[in-house]
């Protein structure tokens, strides 16, 4: 294969080649040369994704106990996982509950999200004129990545804590007589820190499609006579869909796997589909922690899937 | 051409052949001084990983400046630790971690057992961790993994904890307390005497514990009997009925609103205490000690049912052999040699070694921190800040008092893979 590389770069450069060969320089077809190009990725995707993640089904199929994995067929991490499922009806189990709020702080981050980056990238895209300035606002955008994670979110406490900025401020406003509660480790923080951090992967990909938007579509929809509303409708939300769904993808994939912002902003109170693996993990439960990433593989893959039958990216993009 | 190639290849070959052994001697025989490598095969390194309770910079210095061993700590949380033992044991050198761990530990084979009789004060550990008494002669609680119950192995290589002394030990002591729950006095504003309180409606959502299952059940354990609701034969050691009593004990509380938030890491229970979002909360004493030093008034409060205790210690890798293991040896030889403890005991800590540790402090101190007088002086943290003004009593009082008060110790239970699906069911209630 290597030779086949520098027969390309330089066909003349192998000693014994024929001048037959020289003549013809593009022998390899173009789909061998797409391929090549894709290899690298393909292989580190293949190490370090693929093969690890059939270690995971692999080991979420096997039996443990307090200090090691034993390598025999086991559906235990499984049936512990839906332990009561059945039995518990029509109460919850614990599994369910923990999807469904997973599920519920998921779809809420993503309506927030989406809402908010959507407006912001359309500012972005057809408000600010210079590249310079859209860079410059775009760039505005990461500073929430400027701190550490637990650092910013070790901020929220003076901020909306009980004797918090928020709470200080409405109390002297003479709105409230006791602190706000809720604002902390609770839905609404949790919510609130996740929106704050994962706009931007909305605003990114959205403002992408907008950009290459062509200017003249939007102007022949108002020569044709169309209201603001209606070209949004049937001309900018069509043709954003792919950045749409990808910023989507984005949050909801992050959301869906999050324990840390999930944990210290619910004040450890909110299940999680992570938590459970964090606790798993740490309790050397291996196996039990690898059915769970599993259990949670496939229901974003489903999300996911659910999605791109919404709206065809290869085909977008 | 093709046989130039190939001479010219050999030749190349030959002279890396001969550039890589001139380099390989010129480092083994020393002659390059420059390559780090070099040097660090020649000093005294161990690898030590362990929480960071005991990885003072000050006792690394100290122990390169005495023994000229030097230490390499690898922090990591206590279950990050245990994770380690069992994944990567040749990560390491010397392990420091807690006795309820080598429930998982000891079965695994990744830890290799000290000598007691290489261990020059191994006869004068405190009695808590041999004979589970203090030196006054009070009965320890031993409810839980309590030290003396797998201090000993059976054999060098043994997976079995011994039920008398042997001269294998697995872990050599070297710190320990007593916890308890910490209160916000001003907030408040009434004495609180049992656990009890925790779970007091009046401190609707004020009230936090320990998001580490196997601690945090512990001190649940402590707040259930205290209320009267159930006697447990061994909280450290519950049946899948007891587990399920307890959880939905704190269910109830945690549906009603009870908890302000979970705690996991020391600074997150600092932040906590100190906001005033919570009032009462289990607690580790060195939290309270920073809580107090911010100025806000924090008391680590004693109650009737007494305390719950944890320890650790130090064993080493199975794959430490030769000439490290004799440097772990001296280290912990150094490490119960006064220096240490006497920096742990002025965090508000216990030392194994009380006899070396005293040695080491002023006298001033030692009455402050371990007999329970008020402080004659200031007293002073190891970095040098303020910690109480002279005249202060420290909670709990005397060494005593405070370990002759224990209760139970942190445990690993043999329903712990149970009590972990409790615990997940707990958090999603």
């Amino acid at each position: 294969m290597s030779e086949e590389v520098l027969q390309q770069a330089a066909p003349g450069l192998i000693p014994g080649s024929g001048t037959a060969r020289a003549a013809k320089p593009t022998r390899l077809s173009p789909s061998f040369i797409s391929w090549l190009q894709a290899g690298p990725m393909m292989l580190v995707f293949l190490a370090f994704f693929l093969i690890p993640l059939v270690f995971v089904v692999i080991v979420s199929f096997w039996d443990y106990n307090e200090y090691q994995l034993l390598p025999a067929f086991s559906g235990r991490g499984y049936t512990d996982t839906f332990e009561g499922c059945i039995a518990q009806l029509p109460e919850l189990c614990t599994i369910a509950k923990t999807y469904l709020k997973t599920l519920k702080l998921c779809f809420l981050v993503w309506a927030i999200t989406l809402f908010i980056g959507f407006w912001v990238a359309y500012f972005l895209a057809f408000h600010v004129k210079s590249k310079t300035w859209q860079m410059g606002l775009s760039l505005l955008c990461t500073i929430p990545f400027w701190t550490s994670n637990v650092i910013r979110m070790i901020a929220w406490i003076p901020l909306l804590g009980r004797n918090g900025l928020v709470n200080t401020g409405l109390m002297k406003t003479g709105l409230i007589n006791h602190p706000v509660e809720w604002l902390l480790f609770s839905e609404f923080s949790v919510v609130l820190a996740l929106v704050h951090l994962f706009t931007f992967f909305m605003v990114v990909p959205i403002f992408n499609s907008m950009v290459r938007i062509d200017k003249s579509l939007i102007e022949a929809a108002y020569d044709a006579g169309a209201s603001g509303f209606q070209t949004l409708v049937n001309v900018i939300i069509p043709l954003a869909k792919p950045g749409i769904v990808i910023g989507s993808i984005f949050v909801i994939t992050i959301v869906m796997g999050d324990f840390i912002t999930i944990g210290v902003m619910g004040g450890q109170q909110i299940a999680a589909a992570g938590k459970i693996i964090e606790t798993r993990v740490n309790a050397l439960q291996f196996p039990a922690a690898a059915a769970n990433a599993v259990i949670l593989l496939a229901i974003t893959f489903l999300i996911i899937t659910m999605m791109s039958r919404i709206v065809d990216i290869k085909k977008e993009l | 051409m093709t046989e130039t190639t190939r001479k010219t290849g050999v030749s190349r070959r030959t002279l890396l052949k001969g550039t890589a052994g001139l380099a390989g001697l010129a480092a083994g025989s020393g002659a390059i001084t420059g390559f780090p490598y070099v040097k660090s095969a020649d000093a005294k390194v161990l690898r030590y990983l362990g929480t960071a309770v005991n990885e003072g910079d000050d006792i690394a210095k100290q122990c390169l400046k005495d023994t000229g061993i030097k230490i390499e700590y690898i922090t990591a949380t206590t279950d990050d630790v245990t994770k380690r033992v069992m994944t990567q044991p040749n990560s390491f050198d010397v392990l420091d971690t807690e006795y309820f761990s080598l429930k998982k530990l000891v079965p695994s084979g990744n830890i290799l057992a000290l000598d007691a009789k290489k261990i020059k004060e191994f006869g004068n550990i405190t009695p808590v961790f041999t004979k589970g008494e203090t030196p006054g002669g009070k009965k320890i609680g031993g409810q839980g993994t309590a030290p003396w119950k797998v201090l000993y192995l059976e054999g060098k290589d043994s997976k079995k904890f011994a039920t008398s002394a042997t001269e294998f030990v697995t872990l050599i002591p070297t710190v320990y307390n007593a916890d308890t729950l910490g209160i916000r006095p001003d907030l408040i504003k009434r004495p609180i005497t049992t656990w009890a309180e925790l779970l007091n409606p009046e401190f609707k959502g004020k009230a936090s514990i320990l998001n580490i299952p196997s601690i945090g059940i512990m001190d649940a354990a402590m707040v259930v009997e205290a209320s009267g609701k159930y006697k447990y034969a061994d909280k450290g050691n519950m049946t899948k009925e007891e587990i399920d009593l307890t959880m939905k004990v704190m269910t109830e509380a945690k549906k009603a609103g009870q908890f302000r938030a979970f705690w996991k890491d020391f600074n997150e229970s600092v932040n906590l205490m100190a906001s005033g979002e919570t009032v009462i909360q289990s607690m580790w004493s060195p939290a309270v000690t920073k809580v107090r030093s911010m100025g806000i008034p924090c008391t680590f409060q004693p109650l009737k049912e007494g305390y719950r205790s944890w320890a650790s210690g130090f064993c080493v890798s199975k794959g430490v052999s030769g000439a490290k293991l004799e440097w772990a040896y001296e280290f912990v030889n150094w490490f119960l040699s006064g220096f240490a403890g006497a920096y742990l005991n002025r965090q508000g800590y216990y030392s194994a070694v009380l006899s070396t540790a005293k040695a080491h402090m002023e006298p001033y101190e030692w009455a402050y921190w371990m007999e329970g007088k008020p402080a004659e002086k200031d007293i002073k943290a190891p970095d040098g800040s303020l910690l109480e003004k002279a005249g202060a009593v420290r909670d709990g009082g005397s060494y005593e008092d405070r370990m002759g008060g224990v209760a139970c110790w942190n445990a690993v239970m043999d329903e712990n893979d149970y009590m972990v699906r409790k615990w997940n069911e707990f958090i999603a209630a």
